[in-house]
């Protein structure tokens, strides 16, 4: 007897499909017992930095090393952690250092963006598969797989996909995560499918009349699968049109000093609504921090610093802060970095202007929340930021502490669709040098 | 055989050969195949369904075929035409359309992984020339084994010798990995089971291939490197050149072994069911041995003797993929309708009925700015040169996948990271209805259409400007109908519609943009039927 994949499945499809709201459709693996552990930590929200900041210009200054290294910032400012410095364009950050730890020593070499990208988000070496980014693998163990019951996705990124390479990897579409396009500054945000300008309530509901009246073929197919399994989609979606759940988006009801401190621009915006998106459960937020012009600098990058910097500044500390004060600091992750750091030696000359280069030798990243202890350092760099001096963190060390702290099983099984035997952490037999898990800073 | 031919001396011979345009439907071909898929349900008495109407057998053909919806006008010549045989000569006139070709290539680049960037890095330059080589190929209806033998013998520079591309569209470029993509590409097999020893033996074939950068940027050079030599792991001890069939083949010192290979390759049985099978899966959502990726001993043919004869018509043919698409495109199979009768609901492996499929993800957003008059920007700042596509182009002819865009992730179109066709998905999910029923995406593209929505503009006495008239609300629901499901409406759909635009309290231009909203929502437009 073949397997076959007709009625059966879809009828247990359509069972996990009405117990998940928006899980999507692919039938995933069952997940193991062993996977189903609770961590300190519920949810993350990753910065992703795309391009590359400068680990100079933020959370590693050396301003002994002379103008070709740093450039005006030559005045790093101290922070409320004694003993830890950092850039003076954060001065909201330098307030809330207590909350945070700086990796000084993340490196993995590689300086092309793709790749680079790959290796930080995935926690895995390139070469054979593509592997999922670390916001699919906790969308498989946190996410609908594991019992999440939100209408909203579980795995959430504002505003576009991050590119470069399918997140979700192997795994496929079901782990993708829900791009919410749109500008979250502006009012409304319409998120796209979920918030629409211009169609009150009473006209979705008589398109959605419409729609019903209009399906002729639909109605001489009510039997097969894919025409029920269309209809279950539909419904889906409409609770969540017709639904509450968008309202997390909509951020205008929040105080307007609050709103302030967050920054009126994209990435403050996005910040707050990361907030409300953990509150409403959500596992995985990726805040894809790539407006023009990013972090890829190579042409007059102080320019491009000079907006940045305050930017992310206010949006990122605000965050610290408001997770803090409502008590869901201990329970979130908040990662803060990009695919390499910038080269340390600034290049003055033309086409450049002043340029930093991608510099994938040594970096920095930022981790707060759900069980990283704040007001650490982990790691060091040289005198001029171009080396590690002391205790490398690769991106597999990171990613898997963060796993740890959730309670992903660093040796369950990810689903593959060949069914090949994959697990969720990379070890030396991948041809890996291993730095370990970030014991200094986990509690 | 034709050995070491080059490419234009290929293309001349076609071009002689005059296979562009064979015209004659080969009927009694047709009809074995009718015979043997019918043996088959009658052996496990599953009913068949009917054979489908003019208007579902016009839209399946055009998006089966070219990934496009027919125009107005071509639906209504087809529907209004009466000619016996006017479903041969639409599949006769779409074959020489080059939408026909970009389609082709489509599903060939996704096989092939063709992107510019990861995991593996072809760049753009080079994907262009790829993809210029495989679409001309099957605009030229190339010879299958021809196709393939240029791939796996070229030797030369990625932007100049287009099918070396082959050897570099590839994440790993050892043998082993490189002959796990020869087998998957072009036997549709998974090497990942073999034992150890008979994936060494093939891929000491390809054990000697060579790569080398230029001045020029980006260009590389793949060749043929007698130096080269594929050994034991840890031993000097080379690996000898053993078939997949268990032959040993004898390549002398300074021969090409991927010539050898190719040599076995093109006459094996296996490289004709693959192909046949590809396309049946591509034309009927199924494959005969499924998933079409995975033939080994364990997984065999639903049919085997309709895939034999499949073979043997393509072998016989001269490896002409046209002969193919035009026996299962004409036979009954083919045709049947996509409505089930009460025995065949649950028959997925027989070909008892059409199979409901949702519509690719480019195929889909083609359609829909064709409907809506719109187009999409894509463009990829990454990695250099800047690529930029121009804004009337089709997203079915998007040639390297790393280009994207939300739409297209979110309705599953393929990475290209692996090649299997597991990674196109098109099983439907509430996201993607969420985007169609409720985004700015969407609803913009369908306000931009005023004509489709029923507003003319005319010149009237004693006006400067061009005024608005709303055509009358049947002949706009008539278009509508036309345009996006190409077919004319019932009389009863157009009734729901007219109450719609009298009844919804709407204004008529609200009541428009619902009617078209609810069209492209509807079940009939998302599926391939």
């Amino acid at each position: 007897m073949k397997m076959r994949n007709g009625l059966d499945a879809t009828r247990r499809e359509a069972m996990a499909l009405a117990a998940t709201g928006m899980g999507g459709l692919m039938l995933g693996a069952p997940l193991e017992a062993s996977a189903m552990k609770d961590g300190k930590a519920k949810a993350v929200i990753q910065i992703w930095m795309w391009g590359g900041p400068s680990h100079l210009d933020t959370f590693d200054p050396k301003p002994d090393a002379g103008a070709d290294y740093c450039g005006p910032y030559t005045a790093p400012i101290e922070t409320n952690v004694s003993g830890i410095r950092i850039c003076q364009a954060l001065p909201e950050l330098a307030k809330h250092a207590d909350k945070y730890a700086i990796i000084r020593s993340m490196t993995h070499g590689i300086n092309a963006h793709e790749t680079a990208s790959y290796v930080t988000q995935t926690g895995r070496p390139v070469g054979g598969d593509t592997f999922p980014c670390a916001g699919a693998v906790v969308s498989r163990f946190k996410g609908v797989d594991a019992g999440y019951k939100g209408l909203l996705p579980p795995y959430i990124v504002l505003t576009k996909p991050q590119g470069r390479f399918s997140e979700s990897g192997f795994m496929g579409l079901r782990y993708k995560p829900f791009a919410t396009g749109g500008r979250p500054s502006q009012t409304p945000f319409t998120v796209e499918g979920i918030i629409q300008k211009g169609i009150t309530q009473a006209r979705q509901e008589s398109r959605r009349d419409l729609l019903a009246a209009l399906d002729t073929f639909g109605r001489r197919t009510a039997d097969n699968p894919q025409i029920r399994h269309m209809n279950l989609c539909t419904d889906q979606a409409y609770e969540l049109i017709l639904g509450d759940a968008g309202k997390v988006f909509d951020i205008k009801d929040e105080d307007p000093k609050l709103r302030e401190r967050y920054g009126r621009s994209d990435f403050g915006a996005s910040c707050l609504i990361a907030r409300r998106l953990v509150e409403q459960g959500v596992k995985y937020i990726t805040i894809n921090y790539n407006y023009s012009p990013n972090w890829d600098s190579h042409k007059k990058h102080f320019e491009v610093m000079r907006t940045r910097l305050p930017e992310f500044d206010r949006g990122m500390a605000t965050l610290l802060d408001d997770l803090h004060q409502r008590g869901l600091l201990d329970s979130t992750i908040v990662w803060a970095g990009g695919e390499f750091g910038r080269g340390p030696k600034i290049q003055w000359e033309a086409p450049w202007n002043g340029g930093r280069s991608h510099y994938g030798k040594c970096f920095s990243h930022v981790v707060a929340g759900g069980g990283f202890q704040g007001g650490q350092v982990v790691g060091a760099s040289d005198e001029t930021g171009s080396e590690v001096t002391d205790r490398p963190v690769y991106p597999w060390d990171l990613i898997g502490s963060i796993y740890e702290q959730l309670g992903i099983d660093p040796n369950a099984k990810l689903p593959h669709p060949q069914g090949i035997d994959v697990r969720v952490c990379a070890t030396e037999a991948d041809g890996i040098t291993i730095g370990g898990r970030l014991r200094e800073i986990m509690s | 055989m034709t050995k070491g031919r080059g490419l234009l001396a290929a293309v001349a011979v076609l071009l002689t050969a005059g296979s562009m345009t064979s015209g004659a439907v080969p009927r009694l071909a047709c009809a074995r195949i009718d015979r043997l898929v019918q043996d088959k349900l009658v052996e496990l008495d599953i009913p068949q369904s009917e054979i489908c109407t003019d208007e579902v057998f016009l839209r399946r053909v055009y998006l089966d075929m070219i990934g496009t919806l027919p125009t107005v006008k071509e639906a209504e010549q087809f529907l209004a035409s009466n000619a016996q045989s006017k479903r041969e000569a639409l599949i006769e006139e779409l074959f020489e359309r080059p939408e026909f070709a970009d389609y082709r290539a489509m599903k060939w680049c996704d096989l092939l992984r063709v992107k510019a960037e990861f995991p593996s890095k072809l760049w753009p330059n080079a994907v262009q020339a790829y993809y210029r080589f495989v679409r001309t190929a099957l605009w030229k209806n190339m010879p299958y084994d021809e196709f393939a033998r240029l791939m796996l013998t070229s030797s030369g520079s990625n932007f100049r010798a287009a099918p070396v591309n082959f050897y570099r569209a590839m994440p790993q470029r050892e043998p082993e990995p490189i002959a796990g993509i020869v087998a998957l590409t072009f036997m549709g097999m998974r090497t990942d089971a073999w034992e150890e020893e008979k994936l060494k033996g093939m891929a000491a074939f390809f054990g000697k291939i060579g790569y080398k950068g230029t001045a020029e940027w980006k260009e590389e050079i793949v060749f043929h490197d007698p130096s080269k030599t594929y050994c034991y792991t840890g031993t000097a001890k080379p690996v000898p050149c053993v078939l997949p069939n268990g032959t040993a083949v004898e390549v002398g010192d300074y021969e090409d072994p991927r010539v050898a290979f190719a040599d076995w390759l093109v006459g094996s049985r296996v490289f004709a069911d693959n192909m046949v099978n590809r396309i049946w899966y591509w034309l009927l959502g199924r494959g005969i041995i499924h998933e079409p990726d995975d033939i080994r001993a364990g997984n065999p043919p639903q049919n085997p003797e309709l895939l034999a004869f499949l073979s043997q018509e393509l072998v016989s043919s001269g490896y002409d993929l046209r002969h193919i698409y035009r026996i299962i495109l004409n036979s009954k199979t083919y045709q049947r309708s996509s409505i089930h009768t009460a025995g065949n609901l649950n028959d997925e492996e027989n070909f008892s009925h059409y199979s409901i499929r949702r519509l690719d993800a480019e195929v889909l957003i083609d359609a829909i700015c064709q409907i809506t008059k719109t187009t999409e920007s894509y463009s990829s700042d990454i990695p250099e040169p800047f690529t930029f596509i121009p804004e009337n182009e089709r997203s079915v002819r998007i040639s390297d996948g790393s280009i994207t865009s939300p739409f297209l992730d979110l309705y599953g179109r393929p990475s290209r990271d692996t090649g299997y066709v597991s990674e196109r998905n098109n099983t439907p999910s509430a996201a993607q209805k969420l985007h169609l029923l409720n985004s700015s995406h969407i609803q913009n593209k369908i306000l931009n259409n005023k004509g489709l929505l029923g507003m003319e503009y005319k010149r009237v006495k004693g006006k400067k400007k061009p005024q608005v008239q709303w055509k009358k609300p049947e002949e706009a629901i008539e278009t509508m109908y036309l345009t996006i499901l190409s077919r004319y409406p019932t009389a009863k759909e157009t009734n729901t519609a007219i109450a719609y635009i009298r009844e919804s309290g709407l204004n008529r231009y609200d009541a428009s943009v619902d009617l078209v909203w609810g069209l492209l929502n509807s079940k009939e437009f998302i599926f391939k039927h």
